[in-house]
């Protein structure tokens, strides 16, 4: 059986680097002595996959990962004995079931993410150059392509980010955004902010922005309009019926 | 939630490699509230957090100290160069993982001191948490600055440095010290009286309160007290029955990968073998087994409390437990149907061992690995290493036959008494561990043998056989290094061995650092100012500023490790007391001059003097 885990981590557990963040949940999985299935040979392993995992120095409120079970309980329970081995940061949101098959997985759904973006200090003033930063926004917004230079392993490349920005709006210090994420067309959102600043004539670094995640989204178009959907809702509850 | 504090702001710890060394909040690690304990205790390993989170003595004390309630016990390691720059520049204090608060404002700062190239880590650590590097110029602003370890067994060129060292195993005489601390914080003693009162504890030596005097030789002519009430011989304080002291069972389990990223399962402390190189085979005397049950209670603990993957057995010499069938077995039962893996190091390799790895391992990849330490069997004699080749080709020869085909064998180059011969012997044996590969038929050997012969510099030490004995210099080194390198290329087998060697400059320092007396302190602390930090790293090793530090202080560092000693010296570890007694050391380097084997303490007792702990393989006929 295949279940997706949703966790958050936050505070000063953003420093933690994705591999040990995975390290860390194969040992809380021992620890709660989860019956999962393992790999063969002499040191076989848990069969698991994060999604969309984030870089050091971001939190989050969904991440993912999914995990092949020999035996499960039910979602409460599960959820509740993880939260258990959780240091203080990390706490998991939901064990949910889901299918099987390699389409379903994660890592090949992810499309879109959510973030909250805050600024340190007076990088960009509410009142930039007399415009409000919400009506800059909406200049930003209508541009028909926003070039930037994204840096890659072969060297730098101008592509236009706009279609990859679903949605991008500002309120008391606070830019909320869902961005194109996953495989192809992975946006991050420091390169959001950082054109979005360029365009109000400051500059904004990676190291003045807060990153927060809030959601990760399946795509489930329907007549060409994008529906998203939380990783999540894919999956189904596995009921109490099933503790002994 | 109210947020966890961090002494390091995101625009810190967002600049620096790593920032998961300083953070803290690990799974285990412990928190309590600093208004409910009276004594507050950061314990350093002057080393990375990667080096030092795998040390398992730490946890031990980490465990035994946090049970007390009135204790709360904090760690905290060397911060990495780039870090080092920034809370320099930015006068940010030194800090504990666990409450993130500066050191300097703790009762106490121990440091676990484990190997001589990290003394300078020691006076970064000092320096940057604020607190005076002498500890002649502290004052109660600043922690109670302990040393434990392996060396402080000769704490002598560290010794201007601490205020307190604690002599032989932590889990015995520390409870003493924190009450005395504790009537000393009620009566308000000035530190001087606290010290002098804590001089009276077992196990524990004040170095301000020791006089020494030199010769015009510049050996020591004196070692006293400065007063009657202070003991002249501080003797080692060991456990002497591991059922009834603590075993840290819910061990600290960092984020990082740490170098040992496992369970560690302490099974006894001590050796039997008595090899004449080894200081811990001597300081750990006597020889003290953990039973079966209480290791195969800790073993479920751990894992349970952990999450670990693997589990390792750890003492100096694995095969000489006595129940090993028993709890091997045992382990192989419990972790291998749920995936955990069983990490066997410095297990002899004989049938019982080939058998139990190729159960928890893949032979194809592994390797297998020897330590002869010599490569004749004279030098194997001198220097008491009970390890026959006829052993080593029988055990290899069944290795090759059970699908093993890379083997690791280990070499010491620089022993005393050694010849050209020697280090020609071990290409011999090198070729020798070949001919039995190919001695097997080609239908069943899988492939090409890799035989790998990997040679270290010997280093004096104290406490041994060998504290006598002239170190080699770093060119002789190098010199038998390239005859026994060309030897081997004259092998017929000569493309399947391997053969490395270490680098010898930073042996040398070790060498001087080891024996080395309280005139060092300067020279340690001239080397730290001149920028040496991160010294055991070899990529930070920086012999030069160590030359500039010899020089400005007018040391000779060959007078520490090149010079034979005579039989009557007094050396600088003299007052302490091992159990193990002088006379007994130079009965041993008397047979080793003489190639004369010495029985190990199952097969016969040498009347080392370690009897007197009153426990151990000592007594085990008598059971
Ligand atoms: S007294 Fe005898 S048995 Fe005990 S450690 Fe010494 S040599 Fe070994």
């Amino acid at each position: 059986m295949r279940v997706r885990i949703k966790f958050s981590k936050n505070g000063s557990m953003k420093y933690i680097g994705h591999l040990d963040v995975m390290r860390y949940f194969q040992k809380a999985l021992r620890r709660a002595d989860f019956h999962t299935s393992l790999s063969g040979g002499f040191s076989p392993h848990m069969i698991m996959s994060f999604a969309a995992p984030l870089g050091v120095g971001l939190t989050s409120d969904a991440e993912y990962f999914d995990l092949d079970l020999e035996e499960a309980k039910s979602s409460s329970r599960m959820a509740e004995e993880l939260n258990r081995q959780m240091a203080p940061g990390f706490r998991v949101l939901s064990v949910r079931e889901i299918p099987s098959d390699k389409g379903s997985k994660g890592m090949t759904l992810v499309a879109a993410a959510e973030y909250e973006v805050r600024l340190r200090g007076s990088v960009l003033p509410e009142d930039c150059g007399g415009t409000r930063i919400s009506e800059l926004l909406g200049l930003f917004l209508a541009q028909k392509e926003i070039f930037v230079t994204k840096k890659t392993k072969k060297g730098e490349r101008e592509i236009d980010i706009r279609p990859l920005i679903y949605s991008l709006s500002y309120s008391d210090g606070t830019f909320s955004m869902t961005i194109s994420q996953g495989s192809s067309n992975n946006l991050k959102p420091e390169l959001v902010i950082g054109a979005f600043a360029a365009f109000a004539g400051v500059s904004a670094e990676k190291s003045d922005m807060m990153i927060h995640r809030k959601e990760l989204f399946a795509d489930r178009t329907e007549n060409g309009t994008h529906h998203f959907v939380p990783l999540d809702e894919l999956g189904t509850d596995i009921k109490e019926g099933i503790d002994s | 939630m109210k947020e966890r504090k961090t002494a390091l702001g995101a625009d810190v710890l967002l600049r620096v490699e790593k920032p998961e060394r300083y953070i803290g909040n690990e799974i285990n690690s412990v928190m309590k509230n600093p208004e409910d304990v009276n004594i507050r205790f950061a314990f350093a390993f002057p080393d990375l957090y990667e080096i030092g989170m795998s040390h398992l003595g730490i946890q031990i004390l980490y465990d035994m100290f946090n049970r007390r309630d009135d204790v709360w016990c904090e760690r905290v390691y060397s911060p990495w160069p780039d870090l080092d720059r920034i809370l320099r520049e930015e006068h940010i204090p030194l800090f504990t993982l666990e409450s993130q608060d500066p050191v300097r404002a703790f009762d106490f700062l121990g440091i676990t001191i484990q190997y001589e190239m990290c003394y300078t880590n020691i006076l970064q650590i000092l320096d940057l948490s604020g607190i005076p590097l002498h500890a002649e110029d502290r004052t109660w602003d600043d922690p109670i600055v302990i040393g434990g370890g392996p060396c402080t067994y000769n704490p002598e060129p560290i010794a201007d440095f601490f205020d307190l060292f604690y002599i032989g195993e932590g889990e015995t005489r520390y409870d003493d010290l924190f009450d005395l601390y504790r009537i000393c914080k009620k009566e308000g003693w000035t530190r001087k009286r606290f010290l002098r009162e804590a001089s009276h504890l077992p196990g524990i030596y004040v170095p301000s309160l020791y006089q020494v005097t030199y010769r015009e030789d510049g050996t020591i002519d004196e070692f006293r007290p400065v007063a009657d009430d202070i003991p002249a011989t501080i003797k080692k304080q060991i456990v002497t029955d591991f059922d009834r002291v603590t075993y840290p069972e819910a061990p600290v389990v960092p984020y990082l990968k740490a170098t040992q990223d496992r369970v560690v399962l302490e099974v006894q402390r001590g050796c039997i073998r008595g090899c004449r190189f080894c200081q811990a085979g001597m300081v750990y005397r006597p020889l003290r087994e953990k039973s079966l049950e209480t290791l195969k209670k800790d073993a479920e603990a751990l894992l349970k409390n952990t999450g670990y993957e693997e589990i390792s057995l750890s003492s100096l010499s694995t095969s000489d437990y006595t129940e090993l069938k028993e709890l091997v077995n045992f382990l192989i039962e419990r972790c291998t149907k749920r995936g955990i893996n069983i990490s066997l190091p410095s297990l002899r390799i004989d049938a019982f061992s080939l058998d139990v790895m190729s159960k928890v391992q893949d032979v194809k990849k592994s390797s297998l690995t020897f330590a002869p330490e010599a490569g004749t069997q004279r030098m194997r004699d001198v220097i008491n290493k009970g390890l026959t080749e006829d052993v080593i080709l029988k055990g290899a020869g069944e290795a090759f036959r059970g699908g093993w085909k890379k083997v690791k064998l280990y070499f010491m180059l620089g022993l005393p008494f050694e010849t050209e011969e020697d280090a020609k012997g071990i290409a011999h044996l090198c070729q020798k561990v070949a001919d039995v590969y190919f001695d097997i038929p080609k239908e069943e050997r899988n492939g090409k043998c890799s035989i790998t012969a990997s040679c270290s510099f010997f280093v004096p030490k104290p406490f041994t056989p060998f504290q006598w004995a002239p170190m080699d210099r770093a060119e002789d080194f190098l010199d038998k290094a390239h005859i026994a390198k060309d030897e081997v290329r004259t092998m017929e087998n000569q493309s399947c061995i391997r053969f490395t060697y270490h680098e010898a400059s930073v042996s040398v320092l070790e060498g001087v650092l080891a024996r080395g007396d309280r005139k060092l302190c300067a020279a340690v602390e001239s080397a730290y100012r001149n920028g040496a930090i991160f010294d055991a790293w070899t990529e930070r090793f920086s012999k030069d500023a160590w030359d500039r530090a010899f020089a400005e202080n007018g040391i000779d560092p060959a007078f520490y490790a090149h010079r034979e000693r005579s039989a009557d010296e007094t050396f600088p570890w003299d007052f302490i007391d091992i159990g193990v007694s002088k006379s007994f050391l130079q009965r041993e380097w008397m047979n080793a001059a003489a190639a004369s084997v010495t029985p190990n303490c199952r097969e016969k007792c040498s009347g080392c003097g370690a009897k007197v702990f009153g426990g151990g393989v000592c007594y085990e006929s008598q059971n």
